[in-house]
């Protein structure tokens, strides 16, 4: 191969990413039957899959091929169910910082699954981070692009009753949350979580709960640093000085996999 | 379709600008090479598990307690993925059981 250690990367890769190939196949599936009862076609389902490659975003999407609908609407209802996104990037800064042309693709396809893919995954010692990465990153998406193929496709004349199907996707994040959870020493992140989430949902209802538990979630996390940080590793009072991080030390990618593992 | 296949291609387009601009803002507001304020690197660290523990919230936000079948087939099938998770820690077993256990709970059981 002239890219050597790809085909190495894409191969350890693989294995780690079939429970999101069990669910972007089926919820991808979904979008698919979804937008062809619309009127569009494997096409535009795939164009659609490859260009804006988010779940939740394309499910509300659909709804946005229909007369009357702005632009202004469009723009803000997509910001709103994405929003949660801009806080994904901030755990992956150091660990894509020295990725080369790869690093526009890692950003673009970090989706729920990807990013929660990256903090239950080890790099295996012979193969190099960032191709790994990348491959998760690609892997991911083709299922995802496949499987509204396929749900473009098959529309209505799948074989057997779907209804449930959708639950992959439930199960899937259940099963990162419980690997976390039995990984880490510190369950305080994850509780709240939780119970943020818990919370802004019964105030502010299914539809607009998110922008909230993620607030929550950062000042519940900002004012428990103390607490959070003093488990495991030096007391805080020290930590100004300690442990500066050299700004494009070779360390600092690992540095973060293991701290997120 | 509903409209015409230009402002089709124009939602999508405006769709995935706004889809990719929320997932680069962090990376525009912390470029390479400049220092990462320290508490920005711990909430990088801290933040996964909580976002992850939100997005099974968000996985459920749908589910009816207060009417038939009162969440019952997502408490089952959800407790079923976690027990089978715990004791074997297989992704697929865990995801495949979990899946099929709620469609014949939606389907069969609580239809």
């Amino acid at each position: 191969m002239r890219h050597s250690g790809y085909g190495k990367a894409f191969r350890a890769a693989f294995p780690y990413t079939i429970p999101v190939l069990t669910g972007y196949l089926f919820i991808g599936i979904a979008f698919g039957v979804m937008y062809q009862e619309k009127g569009y076609n494997l096409i535009w389902a795939a164009v659609m899959s490859i260009l804006v490659y988010a779940g939740s975003g394309q499910y509300l999407a659909v709804n946005f091929f229909a007369p009357g609908v702005t632009f202004v609407q469009v723009i803000f209802m997509t910001f709103m169910v994405n929003v949660r996104h801009i806080f994904y990037g901030l755990s992956l800064l150091e660990r894509f910082a020295r990725m080369g042309k790869q690093r526009l693709y890692m950003i673009f396809s970090l989706t729920d699954e990807t990013y929660s893919l990256y903090f239950i995954t080890n790099v295996p010692k012979n193969v190099d981070e960032h191709k790994f990465l990348f491959a998760i990153a690609l892997l991911d998406q083709s299922y995802w692009v496949l499987g509204s193929i396929i749900g473009a496709v098959a529309g209505a004349l799948i074989p057997f009753p779907t209804t449930g199907i959708d639950f992959a996707m439930t199960a899937l994040f259940l099963v990162i949350f419980v690997e976390q959870w039995l990984c880490s020493k510190n369950h305080i992140p994850a509780l709240a979580g939780i119970g943020c989430g818990l919370v802004c949902l019964l105030i502010f209802g299914k539809d607009n709960f998110i922008l909230p538990t993620m607030i929550c979630i950062m000042a519940l996390l900002l004012s428990c640093r103390r607490i959070i940080e003093g488990r495991g590793t030096p007391p805080a009072d020290g930590e100004a000085e300690e442990e500066v991080p050299p700004a494009d030390g070779p360390k600092t990618g690992e540095e973060v996999a293991d701290h997120a593992n | 379709m509903p409209i015409s296949a230009e402002r089709s291609l124009l939602i999508i387009v405006v769709v995935a600008a706004v889809t990719f601009l929320t997932r680069l803002l962090p990376f525009v507001v912390f470029p390479k090479g400049k220092e990462i304020p320290r508490v920005i690197r711990y909430l990088g660290r801290v933040l996964p598990p909580a976002v992850i523990g939100m997005l099974v919230i968000y996985c459920f936000k749908g589910v009816q307690v207060t009417a038939y079948p009162f969440g019952l087939p997502e408490l089952i099938a959800g407790a079923a993925v976690v027990a089978l998770h715990v004791w074997k820690r297989n992704n697929l077993l865990s995801i495949g059981v979990g899946t099929v256990l709620y469609m014949v709970l939606v389907q069969v059981v609580f239809a």
